[in-house]
């Protein structure tokens, strides 16, 4: 055999993959892919260009994991509580419940005036910052179902994430990054598939980052740090140094080259080269990325971190997020550690979920605006369903696809707006409905993606996050 | 241990763990259908309908819907209420209501027990006066129903039931003639003639052999989840060339069956589907210490190819079968763990549902494991799409309340509930790790415990006294309450295991009959607190094995579910194992959901060759290893993986099996490989799991302060399968290589490449020990670089290196200026880091 003149380089190993056989084979027809298969660079994931001018250029997406209740948060029914007591059809069907008011005051809020609950004081003061999507809903009231909708727009197959989408739509702004990170993503409802990138290339697929926490009350007493270890290990190398782990990589690399020479296609060689590039870059930018210590105690305070309190660990997060999008990260995903799948109590209990939220929600909206990132990171808060006006087991609520309540921020949504209005009961939506794959196709326009338009051929069909559904909701964008 | 002595004094003080509430709700909710639309109120003056939504429908749905309606699936005597055309319409005795005439409305008379020979509802005390007197207002004011087209279908036809008849999964197996193929020098079994007719019909080819190398290779994992050495390959190599591929494979197919890898292997297939775990999961999150004994019974029952439907029975029966010796009842009780090893929400207060929940998870676990089948979703209404209605499953429920589950773990500030362990009989070198006490503690231990059970019947005496508004003899604080439980169950806890003289003894996690024999009533909608009518204890009626097979009086009914399960006429269960074994060896499934052969779940690509495999596999004994050898020795399975353009575009997914698709190896068989090729693996078995040896009884959530684990939750050089599999915290390796979820059963791992792992192979200190470990072992068996690069390569990728590999590696070797490891054996830093880079490959954890 003729030996290759050079080894390979990572930048020709690199272009090998973009126009390579595996990368063909999938492009095809889609002429929308080659462009984004292949960039200037050679390398898979740099910025690519849009479909037209963007408002956002990255995501923080606010994962309310249980759906949180609209009626007791954001959607205002005075009806409800002048009603409570009283039964509907629907309730009736379900376990003969009756409505139930909400427990909490709502005041309007800035010079918008939106209603907002007394549970979030923080948040109410970005009221005209916010643009609430209160006409919401989503195809089944099951947890797995409609969280794995809400991620992927398809709860039967196995699709790539919102945030896949979007890294591949965008390439990625810091090559030492991931595109794609999810901070503390459950493993139960649908786990993987929520952050997966399926078909689309695996550097698509978000990096999880997180570590399992002490909890609070024990932390406190013994007075240790909630989150034992760092929350990403094996970040640095005992034995070798820096100039030798590249050396290292260069032949990890040049050997996986090798053998994806032979085989043709290999999406898992692929995979596994750009992964260990990233992983080598990563080492260099995150340890710095995710330590918190070094920005100011105000900034600390403001966003609730300090051991004992209720905000810590989500204010935490929710820090890092915004170091992370400052750092070129396209998008960012929290799962939020507070509970919102309120069956029982839940007057006590949703109030325990918004002290943990609200202030670093707050903070990190203040955050972003005071650095100037706010105009063009799109900060979404959701769950994947709301809860129902009736109550449930007399002290709670229960789940309810046909109407709830998200909200944006920045990144070129119009604050201060409430979109669209469920029924009086706040059961269904009825005004300027917005399903899932409109809201998907909403956030693909924002960040200058068209969502009819950003397919990928896969096994001879083009496939798209919202597949032959969505209307963009252009009435929400300034 | 300060740790211990902390959390004692947290259960003092901590009760808010106990109270967070968090509903179990992952059943499907109420049917789409009966979601009502805005109701018509042209029909009827709004006030009519005001009094009906308040006055009558709810009475309707509390009294009548379990027996009358399209959600319970049943229609007594041809009525349905739940629709105002059906309750006008009526059933055999015509009209339950007819608007406007109390007097003839069947309805009326049969709720004020007018008529002796229909008094409704049966078996519950009349109706009030005022609710008999709401329904005659409501019938003169004409009955106002919006209750329009409710339900659409009618009970006993849900498409559910209609699905038992049409849907294949529920058809007995067919066998059919494998196809008659002409020139067909290919096939050298049965079941490449049914691939290669289907190949054929899609124009398709099959693809040629993989060299010995590449197959000895992916044997090799494919049965025991090792590389084969060196030696072996050659062997294999030289007996291909003797006397051919096919005689080669079937001498080292029989050596690797006949090896307790094997069980090792194959055991945790099982392991996956029987959702193991050794904690309780969720919110408490509890250890159980004595889970690994069902764990080693798995791995010595496939390597004994104990057959299948004797594994089964064994799991789900294991108690109530007969015993010739106390080692086989002993291990006959382990098996029984299956049932107990599950999740378990031990924060759930309410006794009745934690018990609910309990049977719950077991049917649901047996029937997607078994049956791969979605029989849980009928806990709160019929199943939509499959024939299992809530009566099945409650049918189910009662052989599961007749049966007592040993978990374990006793009441905590982070426990709600305790439970007991099932003692085994005592064997000479049983291995049990937990401690004993001084024999004269037993006795002050239960002198304790008597105090406490004393002291908690005075509490309960001062609380009858209060509530019944006299004075107690002795008042209590919250405090003193909680004290008491918190002491009690410790104590408990540890009396359960050890004897009189405070010996350890032997103990499992596993069931038994209950005490008393209980049919469980139909919860209406899953709720625990509106039992309706009782069914006795049965197995669902739709699918019927040819004997009838009824639930004795006096036992739980577990032996005859095992019966019924493994019926030769059963169209799942053999089914559904043999998919799972072609999916192992195959990459995927003939059925590609391997979990659902439901009507939801995917159609057989091969349904002819599955039914053959199936019946085959009943006729051959249910013999696990002999379904294996079938099938590894098909010239399908020899098919080399290499990439062909045109039959890619015909079937991206290989659905037909054109060649053998590239698979990522599971995490187990990363570690091991990395183990076995360092020459570190130690093959024997450790005693019980970290689990069992160190964390004991402490809360999942506080380990991470135990500073005896290692930060990665391994530090060990056995085999992964022994690895501790705790719910929410897996050892790294586990975690980050797609391990199955504990909590669910999973058939079919997901597959993830991400940064993270890449991180894993270049900076843990376990792949770090194991690239010293390989280059150590280079530099004996080796004294220059040629020898060692070609001897790694044999041994991570079985096979030798090609020009550029060497040429690159000697050059990457020869780098100067490293110097030597601190290890002795004097391997350079080089070298160490040469073999953490093959060790990183994508070859390295990859098949051809």
């Amino acid at each position: 055999m003729k030996l290759p003149q050079t080894q390979y380089s990572r930048r020709t190993a690199l272009q090998s993959l973009a126009s390579g056989f595996g990368y063909l084979a999938f492009a095809g027809l889609a002429h929308d892919q080659a462009v984004r298969g292949q960039s200037p660079s050679g390398e898979g994931l740099a910025v690519k260009p849009t479909h037209f001018t963007p408002r956002a250029k990255r995501v923080i997406f606010l994962c309310m994991n249980g759906g949180p209740s609209h009626v007791d948060l954001f959607d205002y029914k005075p009806m409800l509580s002048d009603k409570e007591g009283h039964k509907t059809a629907e309730s009736v069907l379900r376990g003969n419940a009756a409505l139930m008011g909400s427990p909490f005051g709502f005041k309007r809020q800035g010079e918008s005036g939106q209603w907002f609950s007394e549970l979030l004081p923080n948040l109410a003061q970005h009221a005209d910052d916010i643009c609430f999507l209160k006409s919401m809903h989503t195809d089944l009231p099951n947890h797995a179902q409609a969280f794995i909708q809400m991620h992927t727009g398809s709860f039967q197959f196995t699709r790539p994430s919102v945030g896949a989408w979007s890294l591949y739509g965008l390439g990625t702004e810091n090559e030492n990054l991931p595109g794609f990170v999810t901070l503390n993503p459950p493993s139960d409802n649908g786990g993987a598939q929520n952050y997966g990138s399926a078909f689309l290339p695996a550097i698509c697929q978000a990096t999880k980052i997180g570590t399992n926490q002490i909890p609070g009350f024990y932390a406190a007493l013994l007075g240790v740090d909630k989150e034992p270890g760092p929350p990403l290990k094996n970040i640095e190398n005992s034995l070798l140094s820096n100039e030798m782990q590249r050396k290292q990589l260069d032949l990890i690399r040049d050997l996986n080259a090798h053998k994806l020479s032979q085989d043709v296609y290999h999406p898992e060689i692929e995979g596994a080269i750009e992964s260990f590039e990233l992983a080598f870059r990563m080492q260099d930018e995150v340890p710095e990325l995710l330590d918190v210590s070094s920005e100011t105690e105000q900034t600390l305070e403001s966003y609730g971190v300090g051991a004992g309190k209720p905000t810590d660990l989500f204010g935490r997060q929710c820090l890092l997020a915004r170091r992370m999008v400052e750092a070129g990260v396209r998008f960012v995903e929290v799962t939020s550690p507070a509970k919102w799948d309120h069956h029982f109590l839940l007057e006590s209990e949703l109030q325990k979920s918004c002290e943990q939220t609200d202030q670093p929600v707050a903070a990190l909206l203040a955050d972003l605006k005071q650095r100037g990132l706010l105009d063009d990171t799109l900060v979404i808060w959701a769950g994947e369903f709301g809860r129902t006006p009736y109550a449930q087991s007399g002290t709670g609520r229960d789940h309810n696809n046909k109407g709830y309540t998200l909200w944006m921020a920045g990144g070129g949504v119009k604050g201060g707006l409430s979109y669209g209005a469920t029924d009086e009961l706040g059961y269904q939506a009825v005004e300027n409905p917005i399903h899932i794959h409109d809201w998907h196709a909403t956030i693909l326009h924002l960040l200058g993606l068209d969502h009819k338009q950003l397919t990928y051929n896969y096994a001879g069909r083009n496939f798209r996050l919202t597949d032959v559904y969505g209307n963009v909701v252009h009435d929400i964008m300034t | 241990m300060l740790v211990r002595l902390i959390y004692c004094i947290g259960l003092l003080l901590n009760s808010s763990l106990m109270l967070v509430a968090d509903e179990p709700d992952k059943f499907e909710t109420t049917l789409s259908a009966t979601e009502t639309e805005t109701a018509d109120t042209s029909r009827t003056s709004d006030s009519g309908i005001d009094f009906f939504e308040s006055q009558i429908r709810p009475v309707l749905i509390k009294h009548c819907y379990d027996c009358h309606s399209t959600e319970s699936g049943t229609a007594e005597g041809g009525l349905r209420v739940d629709d105002r055309h059906a309750i006008r319409t009526g059933g055999s005795r015509g009209p339950a209501i007819v608007p406007g005439k109390p007097n003839a409305s069947l309805l009326l008379s049969a709720i004020s027990h007018s008529d002796v020979d229909l008094k409704m509802p049966p078996k519950e005390a009349k109706l009030s006066a005022n609710v008999i007197r709401d329904f005659e207002k409501w019938i003169e004011m004409g009955a106002p129903d919006p209750r329009d087209g409710d339900v659409a279908t009618v009970p006993g036809d849900w498409s559910g039931m209609e699905a038992a008849k049409t849907h294949w999964a529920y058809q007995k197996p067919r066998p059919s003639a494998p196809p008659e193929l002409e020139d067909d020098s290919w096939s050298v079994s049965e079941v490449d003639r049914f691939i290669l007719a289907r190949l054929r019909e899609h124009q398709l080819k099959p693809a040629n052999d993989a060299k010995p190398q590449i197959l000895i290779r992916r044997l090799h994992f494919d049965l025991v989840g090792l590389p084969p050495s060196p030696e072996a390959v050659n062997q294999f190599v030289a007996t291909c060339e003797a006397e051919g591929v096919g005689k080669a494979l079937a001498t080292e197919v029989d050596r690797l069956l006949a090896s307790s890898r094997f069980g090792e292997r194959w055991g945790r297939h099982w392991l996956d589907v029987a959702r193991f775990g050794e904690s309780s999961g969720k919110e408490a999150n509890i250890p159980f210490p004595h889970a690994w004994r069902y764990r080693d019974y798995l791995i010595d029952s496939i390597n004994a190819d104990v057959p299948i439907d004797r594994f089964f029975t064994e799991q789900l029966a294991g108690d109530l079968l007969p015993y010739e010796s106390d080692e086989e009842r002993a291990r006959l009780l382990i098996a029984t763990g299956y049932l107990a090893v599950g999740t378990k929400n031990l924060s759930e207060s309410n006794e009745k549902q934690f018990q609910a929940d309990i049977y719950d998870e077991q049917i649901d676990s047996m029937s997607r494991g078994m049956l791969a089948s979605s029989v849980a979703c009928a806990r709160c209404h019929d199943h939509k799409f499959d024939p299992f209605a809530m009566r099945d499953y409650y049918s189910l429920a009662g052989i599961f309340a007749s049966t007592k589950t040993y978990f374990g773990t006793f009441v905590s500030p982070a426990s709600q509930q305790g439970g007991e362990l099932l003692p085994l009989p005592r064997l000479p070198d049983e291995v049990i790790l937990h401690k004993g006490v001084p024999e004269k503690k037993v006795s002050e231990m239960k002198e304790q415990l008597a105090d406490l059970r004393a002291e908690a019947a005075e509490m309960k005496e001062a609380q009858i006294a209060l509530f019944s508004g006299k004075k107690p003899k002795k008042v209590f604080t919250l405090r003193d309450a909680l004290a008491n439980i918190w002491r009690t169950g410790p104590l408990v806890g540890k009396l359960q295991t050890i004897d009189e003289q405070g010996e350890p003894i032997p103990i499992a996690m596993g069931v038994l009959d209950s005490d008393k024999m209980i049919e469980s009533p139909v919860y209406s909608r899953g709720d625990v607190n509106r039992p309706g009518e009782t069914v006795p204890r049965a197995f669902p009626r739709a699918i019927a094995v040819s004997d009838s097979i009824a639930v004795p009086p006096d036992e739980s009914g577990r032996r005859e579910l095992a019966i019924w399960l493994t019926h030769p006429d059963h169209p799942l269960t053999s089914r559904v194992f043999v998919n799972r074994v072609w999916q192992h060896l195959f990459g995927v499934g003939l059925v590609s959901t391997v979990d659902n052969f439901g009507t939801t779940g995917a159609e057989p690509t091969h349904p002819e060759l599955l039914d053959n495999l199936a019946l085959q596999f009943i006729e051959e004994g249910w013999s696990l290893k002999t379904l294996i050898r079938k099938l590894v020795l098909s010239r399908t399975y020899r098919q080399d993986s290499s990439f062909r353009e045109n039959a890619f575009l015909s079937d991206p997914e290989n659905r037909f099996l054109w060649h053998m698709p590239k698979r990522r190896l599971e995490a187990e068989a990363i570690r091991d490989a990395m183990l076995a090729i360092s020459g570190e693996l130690d093959t024997t078995r450790p005693e019980g799991s970290l689990v069992a040896r160190v964390i004991h009884d402490q809360p999942i959530s506080l380990i991470g302060l135990d500073k005896r684990l290692p930060k990665d939750l391994d530090g060990s050089l056995h085999r992964s399968v022994y690895l501790p599999v705790i719910r929410d915290r897996l050892p790294d390796v586990l975690e980050l290589f797609d391990f199955a979820e504990p909590s669910l059963v999973t058939g079919d791992r997901e597959q993830t490449n991400v940064p993270v792992q890449a991180l894993y192979l270049m900076n843990s200190p376990f792949v770090l020990e194991r690239a010293r470990g390989l280059a150590t072992r280079l530099m004996n068996a080796a004294d220059n670089d040629q020898d060692r690069l070609r001897l790694a390569y044999q041994l991570c990728f079985s096979r030798e290196p090609d020009s550029f590999e060497e040429h690159y590696g000697m050059k990457f070797l020869a780098e100067a200026g490293e110097t030597n490891d601190k290890s002795q054996s004097g391997a350079s830093l080089n070298l160490v880091s040469f073999c953490q880079s093959l060790l990183s490959t994508a070859e390295f954890r990859n098949l051809d």
